[in-house]
């Protein structure tokens, strides 16, 4: 019985100890959670803005981007499974540009983000390939980053660049890439088009009436 | 108590040559320097408020769950340095990704809490965490030197998006037309250079 007691104060003890030390740690991470999280919450909405501006000129658009936007559900073209958002710059109340958020999801590892930019008349402003795993020094060129070669697509559309263009100059297109890595190459080939086509099938429903 | 603390955290008890704990992130980010530096960095960081804080509560903390208490504390330390960083450091967040949670599940850290901090009193922790973070630390930078160097002719490179535009100009390249050897920078890369590394390291120790 004394025994029991005894053991029973050693598990009291040890409860309650951790219970101290569970409250005043929490109660710390709580400061520092309350003291960050509007920095953190400012600076994410400033790197997406700096992203943005990536692929659409500032001189193109005078609204307030990052909280103009569509949403858009999941689509065949743009690969996505959630709703994702696509931004409108609007210079007045003119339509200037979309950007679109599009997926290749056959990368040679994994699923590449690209965003797209696309002017009123369906031609590409610019593209960021901004999520990818492919393998550093190899596959990775895709990233600006690394490379430049992200920007040859900037200015073809789905106008003077026919379907079968689309594709890597091995394959008949029109478009360079790194030999050794060209299924990565394809993947956002194949993914920028897409969202081509998509503002194509769609650009009514963002306000762009041509 | 000094000097042994820095003969044991650089060399002799070096936790990446000798001690072969926290493997993991050596093994997975090391494949620049840049990479190797910062997380070597932030785990130092890491190493270091872990040892310096948990040495004057070991008087209170219960033997049977010492183990759970110091993973709650080293948990929310890394915590408050993930948040701090995410919030005063842009850049450098985004080129550790991962990798700060990570240090959580770093074995070195709770290696050193529970084998030094725990039995030591506060100064002398605080030199341990610094000086075997810092072990850790150039055992990365070395690793990530090799496989940059091998993998992509490069070294340094990337300072820049860490550290500010004005490193810019201190990546080398060494070579023009380097095609890149693939397999120093894919993970086989990483054990084949540590385990070149720790054989250095022992072949110094045995001539001695």
């Amino acid at each position: 019985m004394n025994n029991f007691i005894k053991k029973n104060k050693i598990v009291g003890r040890t409860v309650l100890v951790m219970i101290i030390f569970g409250v005043i740690f929490s109660t710390i991470l709580e400061f520092v959670y309350n003291e960050t999280n509007p920095i953190i919450l400012k600076s994410e909405a400033e790197a997406k803005e700096r992203l943005l501006l990536q692929v659409v000129k500032k001189e193109i658009y005078n609204n307030d981007l990052i909280n103009s936007y569509i949403e858009i559900p999941p689509n065949q073209r743009l690969k996505n499974n959630s709703p994702i958002k696509a931004y409108v710059a609007k210079k007045g109340s003119k339509v200037t540009a979309v950007i679109i958020e599009t997926r290749a999801p056959n990368g040679y590892s994994g699923e590449i983000k690209i965003l797209v930019g696309i002017n009123s008349k369906g031609n590409i402003l610019g593209t960021r390939v901004i999520k990818h795993q492919e393998t550093p020094g190899l596959g990775d060129y895709i990233d600006i980053n690394k490379s430049e070669w992200i920007n040859i697509f900037t200015a073809s559309s789905l106008k003077n660049t026919s379907r079968l263009e689309w594709g890597v100059k091995k394959d008949q297109g029109k478009f360079d890439y790194v030999s050794g890595a060209t299924i990565t190459a394809r993947a956002v080939i194949v993914a920028i088009n897409e969202a081509l086509i998509y503002f194509k099938e769609n650009k009514l429903k963002m306000g762009i009436d041509v | 108590m000094f000097k042994e603390a820095v003969i044991d955290g650089l060399w002799k008890q070096n936790p990446g040559t000798i001690q072969l704990l926290g493997l993991c992130p050596t093994l997975a980010i090391t494949t620049n320097v840049i990479n190797g530096l910062s997380l070597g960095l932030a785990t130092m960081f890491v190493m270091i408020i872990a040892n310096s804080s948990i040495s004057p509560i070991r008087r209170f903390v219960p033997d049977e769950v010492r183990v759970p208490i110091f993973i709650l504390v080293i948990a929310a330390l890394v915590t408050v340095v993930d948040l701090s960083i995410h919030a005063f450091a842009e850049p450098l967040y985004k080129a550790l990704g991962i990798f700060i949670p990570l240090i959580v599940t770093n074995c070195i850290v709770l290696a050193r809490v529970e084998s030094f901090a725990s039995k030591n009193s506060t100064l002398p922790s605080f030199y341990d965490g610094l000086f075997m973070g810092l072990g850790l630390c150039f055992v990365l930078i070395i690793l990530g030197g090799m496989r940059e160097f091998l993998g992509q002719g490069t070294l340094f490179s990337g300072f820049d998006l860490v550290f500010g535009q004005a490193l810019s100009g201190i990546s080398i390249n060494f070579f023009d037309e380097y095609s890149g050897f693939l397999l120093a920078i894919l993970p086989p890369g990483a054990f084949l250079g540590l385990a070149l590394l720790i054989a250095l390291v022992n072949w110094v120790d045995q001539k001695e």
